[in-house]
């Protein structure tokens, strides 16, 4: 009887890592600023008090004041509706070049885990090489090659943090793949795809997504950054990094201009950050 | 330690072959015909366009086209670039030393503020100190640098009028200009190079203040600054040094927006210009020695770290 109500009282490692993560105070504060960024990009049409778009000649770089929170930009458009909208392009192009990243490098990563020891080398090498060129570099030359988009900036952004997601999705099944359960699993005859989708996928979750989280600031700022020389979001879309590009022409005469699109690239990414932070020490058992 | 170093060599050269064929393959991306982009005003005339083409063994199959670039490369011939007709390889000699003055001073920087960081935060772990340490690293490491740089240039050139927003004086021609032109992209660049010191410098204190030579230390009665400067530090910056090395290749990504934002004409201008007038050869050589630059830093740092630690050099 007791036994039976030790075992239900047991909280599950889920239960444990919700618990650890709602202790970590800055990572839920992270997880209340995505959840709000993440509701701006998607009600962006209902909440932005203007059309993004639409210009003005009368009311061309006008401080910030009742009508305009956020002033207007050089072709008179508000700022405002332009950072709301600015958050689909920037949070879009984090999420989607993360997808592409870890759809792509997390299965080559578990192939060089789990192949013989030549894929791994082959695997090894093409990452090693592809970690060599900084992120950032390899992304502008992929973007330059592919052409100014947002969707090539993402696909370049995408192709440049594979790697990444290669390593650790290889670290991650090296570490599975010796456990009790894989083992017994192949003992009983199990077939090697079955074994990796059933049995060792699950388990190397934890720190993809940790890293998955980390990977969307660091895609985030790097879309701004294409944006900002003029690789990604083309005008007039607004997006975070392209209205930091022409707003630095104005820095005399309206810097209010670059201050709120910078404020925002500078939140998100923030608050990814901590999200990831707080991930990482609650799904860490050791942290627990 | 020779043998280690030929090790280490050995490991690079596959990593360098791939590089090769990744960085060749760029250009495969690229939408449209090469030859029509360089014939210009002359794209109609076929007898130019099959000219330029075999001049650079466009007609050749893939793999020959492959084997001759990587030849040139060899010998130090990164191509011309399309745009200003000069080899890629004397561009980016000119506008090396100017990114490298820049990271230098920057590294400086982020030593000097994310090392002492570091060690006060890890002393003084889980008070304010600590937690204000912290907030400031992430916060280094969730700026946009482009932006940091715009948001200086509005304060201390267009509301205090201090230092001049943008534009480069070389050391040889003034090195007070040389200095006001530079410090604010240095202090942009050193911003998420200081916030990584500062967390790998807190956590290899953190783990050496629990080492029991530390507390042999501690017992012998040593005073607290010895125990933290001669002991504890010393020992904690091994792992900092070799990881600051690798740091060093992020500076040059860095630089890119940096150089951009402040108008310094270094190695970072010169690719995204190059993207702009798509002058591709440019783009494929700034890549390459980038990837080179990484890997020899790579190298020195695996090397360094073998140095500084005697345990490893049987290894």
């Amino acid at each position: 009887m007791s036994a039976s109500v030790a075992l239900t009282a047991a909280p599950s490692p889920a239960g444990l890592a919700l618990r650890a993560f709602l202790r970590h105070r800055a990572a839920v504060v992270g997880l209340v600023i995505v959840v709000l960024f993440i509701g701006v990009a998607v009600f962006a049409p209902w909440i932005a008090p203007y059309d993004p778009l639409q210009t003005s000649w009368t009311a061309i770089r006008k401080a910030p004041s009742a009508a305009h929170w956020m002033g207007t930009d050089e072709n008179g458009r508000d700022v405002l509706s332009r950072v709301i909208w600015g958050a689909r392009a920037s949070l879009l192009a984090g999420v989607v070049s993360v997808l592409i990243a870890a759809g792509v490098g997390v299965p080559i990563g578990m192939l060089a885990a789990l192949g013989g020891k030549w894929t791994d080398a082959i695997i090894g090498r093409i990452t090693d090489a592809m970690l060599a060129i900084p992120f950032l570099i390899l992304a502008i030359a992929l973007a330059a090659f592919l052409g100014p988009a947002l969707e090539n900036a993402m696909i370049a952004i995408g192709i440049s943090a594979t790697p990444i997601f290669v390593r650790v999705a290889r670290g991650a099944t090296l570490e599975v793949k010796v456990r009790d359960f894989v083992e017994a699993a192949r003992a009983i005859g199990a077939t090697g795809w079955r074994v990796s989708w059933r049995h060792v996928a699950p388990n190397i979750v934890p720190p993809l997504l940790v890293q998955a989280t980390l990977a969307i600031a660091t895609a985030t700022l790097a879309e701004a950054a294409l944006s900002f020389l003029g690789l990604g979001q083309q005008p007039p879309a607004p997006s975070w990094g392209s209205m930091l590009n022409s707003a630095q022409r104005f820095l005399t005469q309206a810097p209010w201009l670059s201050v709120f699109p910078g404020l925002s690239i500078f939140l998100v990414v923030l608050a990814f950050n901590l999200l990831g932070d707080g991930l990482r020490d609650a799904l860490d058992p050791r942290e627990q | 330690m020779i043998s280690l170093l030929l090790g280490r060599i050995g490991q690079i050269i596959p990593t360098l072959l791939v590089l090769s064929v990744l960085i060749f393959g760029l250009q495969q991306l690229m939408p449209g015909d090469p030859a029509l982009i360089l014939a210009g005003e002359e794209r109609g005339d076929p007898q130019v366009l099959a000219q330029i083409r075999a001049e650079l063994k466009l007609d050749r199959p893939i793999v020959e086209q492959y084997v001759h670039w990587a030849g040139r490369v060899l010998q130090g011939d990164l191509g011309f670039s399309w745009r200003i007709r000069q080899p890629v390889a004397e561009l980016i000699a000119d506008k090396l030393p100017v990114t490298l003055q820049l990271g230098l001073m920057a590294f400086v920087i982020a030593v000097c503020v994310g090392v002492p960081a570091g060690v006060i935060s890890a002393v003084k772990r889980d008070t304010p100190w600590d937690w204000a340490a912290n907030g400031v690293a992430l916060g280094g490491l969730s700026l946009p640098n482009f932006w940091l740089g715009i948001m200086m240039i509005l304060f201390f050139s267009v509301q205090l009028g201090w230092l001049p927003p943008s534009g480069y004086v070389s050391l040889a021609e003034d090195w007070r200009q040389s200095l006001a032109t530079t410090i604010m992209p240095a202090i942009v660049l050193a911003s998420g190079i200081a916030a990584v010191l500062m967390r790998h410098t807190r956590s290899a204190m953190l783990q050496t203040l629990n080492q029991d030579y530390v507390r042999t230390a501690r017992a012998k009665g040593l005073a607290n600054r010895v125990v933290l400067l001669r002991h504890a530090l010393r020992n904690a910056l091994v792992p900092v040094i070799t990881l600051g090395a690798l740091e060093l290749g992020t500076l040059l990504s860095g630089a890119v927006l940096t150089e951009q934002v402040f108008s310094v004409p270094g190695f970072g201008k010169l690719i995204v210009d190059a993207v702009f007038n798509r002058d591709y050869p440019v783009v494929q050589g700034v890549v390459l020695i980038t990837a080179l630059i990484y890997v020899t830093l790579n190298l020195i740092a695996d090397v360094l770290y073998v140095v500084a630690n005697p345990r490893l050099r049987g290894a």
